[in-house]
């Protein structure tokens, strides 16, 4: 087969975005294996080195924070309850809003479905004030549950749903009628499965939002067992800074290389839904 | 009181529009009832007001002794096909099947006894692990037909199920149908725009338009005995021919002929109708057609014409017989099978 120069160009083009992607990656990874003095003398390294064991077993275990009594490990099963908790509940409301929004055809319909969409424009932080004072008045501070409540709504995911829902034929809704079904029962036995990829994607994005959050958290707790990955990244290894102590940036590259591994298993994972919904078009 | 029955049932749309008017209409058990009319006439509206899909502005559906105004449609125990058949795309055809028994809360080897009763009725058993999307149009159509046998609702209702199939295997599926129905003898009302499947499929046929019945019959009398000149123009193909006229003292004249001792006291502007096939050829006939055109179906050639006052006119006339196009034919009426309708009305008169 001759390949073509248009071709050879392309490729060069997509190895270079590749790289682009990769090697930051890399580079984080070859320099979390040495101490931390060789890094702050040398420089970024890209090969391995001999440290890799010791380092990452340090983030995961070792406690840190102002009291030192976190760890890594426990910061990271908390962004990833708030994660899990702010994706699945965002996916199960918007899809269920835009049920309603969709085939319970009341006067306010439009009107609601548009407020919910202007509360794109009003983003968490434009509104932190206010939502800290209801979530500490609800003495919600300091708990999952008021990580994960005021993040819950979603405008995007509904009018993703809503859109849709609108696209699936009036006659589907009237042949299930006809065979029995419910309001509930096809909800969960049509509209669930026929939307399921719908459902990945927007579990992914928003499992991202959600382990990707800072301010919010950091507003939110006030104890240690609370924090989170993200804000961890900035406050777990501040001790090192005071005093004499060298900083620990091998441990710091460790750290980050381990916080983007639950988006990357939550991709991977869901990928194969995605990829075999985009094979079967089944509607 | 019959099996399903109709009582002045009138549907009024929100925005004012009425699609159906005061209709009456009894449909006995077993019965094969066909709602044959234009697009937008009011019979999918009908339909739809059976099956409970659709609100009724007044009147009365009772079904097998039942009110069933404000019954909701999954307990009225009727199924339907419909046009696009509304196959459950992501359940494969034995769930798409055992889905409304499943709802029913039947106990699952009753349903599966009853899904493989229905494929094989069907002939679908082959593709009972299979998604809709992996089905031909002709399977499809079955699936959506096994998918209302299996339940053994009280009656069939069928939206135009056949517009969505090419001409060979629409053919084939209607006379599916109309065996399958004999077989299970289950009532039947069946919705088309097709006079031909109208005519086949029917027991009895109500032709709809504008919201009201013009006609009900067997489809033989609504054929030999049109009431109106809707009815007349849209039953039979090729279409009647309509000439204008004038009738008094008995006397019909038309341009370019008279026909006498008409069995009619109406005085007036009438509308004269003849079908294409109730004419033959004479020697000095009644109308004179000058062909501009034959088209030969084998069995039959439809010739068309005009006459004297440049009207079209269509002459149906046996396959062997050859006629030229630019010949003039000389036609006379057999047997005096004209149809006479008051211009203004669109009634018959004769």
């Amino acid at each position: 087969m001759k390949i073509k120069p248009l071709q050879i160009i392309a490729h060069i083009i997509l190895i270079l975005g590749v790289l682009l992607m990769v090697v930051p990656i890399w580079i984080s990874f070859a320099s979390s294996s040495h101490d931390s003095v060789t890094i702050l003398t040398e420089g970024m390294k890209f090969h391995i080195g001999d440290q890799l064991a010791r380092n990452y077993n340090e983030v995961l275990n070792e406690k840190g924070g102002w009291s030192e009594e976190v760890t890594a490990a426990k910061m990271f099963i908390n962004s990833f309850i708030m994660a899990l908790g702010i994706a699945t509940l965002k996916v199960v409301i918007s899809a269920m809003s835009a049920y309603a929004l969709v085939y319970y055809r009341f006067k306010l319909a439009v009107p609601i479905f548009w407020l919910i969409f202007i509360t794109l424009l009003v983003p968490l932080e434009v509104r932190i004030f206010p939502s800290y004072k209801i979530v500490s008045d609800l003495g919600l501070t300091n708990s999952y549950t008021g990580l994960i409540l005021p993040l819950v709504a979603s405008a995007t995911a509904t009018f993703f749903f809503r859109q849709f829902y609108k696209t699936i034929p009036d006659e589907l809704l009237e042949s299930a009628k006809l065979d029995g079904a419910n309001a509930w029962s096809f909800f969960i036995d049509f509209l669930v499965p026929l939307s399921k990829t719908m459902i990945a994607a927007m579990f992914i994005f928003m499992f991202v939002y959600g382990y990707s959050q800072y301010l919010w958290p950091l507003i939110m707790t006030t104890a240690e067992e609370y924090w989170t990955v993200v804000m961890g990244m900035k406050i777990i290894y501040t001790e090192s800074y005071e005093g004499v102590a060298l900083p620990r940036t091998a441990e710091r590259f460790a750290y980050i290389i381990l916080s983007m591994i639950p988006p990357v298993l939550v991709v991977v994972f869901l990928q194969k839904w995605f990829i075999k919904g985009l094979i079967q078009t089944e509607k | 009181m019959s099996f399903l029955d109709l009582k002045n049932v009138t549907k009024i749309y929100p925005n004012g529009t009425k699609a159906v008017h005061e209709t009456s209409l009894s449909v006995d058990e077993g019965e094969f009832m066909v709602f044959v009319g234009p697009s937008g006439c009011g019979k999918s509206t009908l339909l739809r007001m059976v099956a409970g899909l659709e609100d009724i502005t007044e009147g009365d559906i009772n079904l097998d002794g039942k009110l069933m105004n404000e019954v909701d449609p999954s307990e009225r125990d009727v199924a339907m096909v419909f046009q696009n058949y509304a196959l459950y795309p992501h359940m494969n055809v034995y769930n798409n099947l055992a889905y409304g028994l499943k709802n029913r809360g039947i106990d699952k080897e009753t349903i599966e006894q009853k899904v493989n009763d229905a494929a094989k009725l069907l002939q679908i058993s082959d593709y009972l692990q299979r998604k809709p999307s992996m089905l031909s149009g002709g399977q499809r159509q079955r699936v959506a037909m096994g998918r209302a046998i299996v339940r053994n609702p009280k009656i069939f209702l069928f939206d135009e199920p056949l517009s969505n199939l090419d001409a060979k295997l629409r053919i084939q599926m209607r006379l599916e149908i109309k065996k399958l129905q004999q077989k299970v003898g289950v009532t039947s009302i069946f919705v088309t725009h097709d006079q031909v499947e109208a005519m086949t499929l029917a027991d009895r046929l109500a032709v709809i338009n504008n919201g009201i019945i013009e006609q009900l019959g067997t489809p033989i009398e609504i054929y030999d005995n049109p009431e109106s000149l809707f009815v007349a123009g849209f039953i039979g193909s090729p279409q009647m021919n309509f000439l204008n006229g004038n009738l008094t003292n008995k006397t019909l004249s038309a341009e370019g002929f008279e026909i006498k001792d008409i069995n009619s006291d109406f005085e007036g502007e009438v509308t004269l109708g003849i079908r294409p096939e109730h004419l033959s050829q004479t020697e000095n006939g009644l109308i004179n057609l000058k062909v501009d055109l034959v088209e030969q179906l084998g069995s039959d050639n439809l010739v068309y014409g005009q006459l004297k006052d440049k009207k079209d006119f269509c002459y149906r006339c046996p396959g062997n017989q050859t006629i030229e196009k630019g010949a003039n034919l000389s036609l006379n009426i057999e047997n005096n099978k004209y149809y006479i309708f008051d211009k203004s009305t669109g009634k018959r008169v004769n």
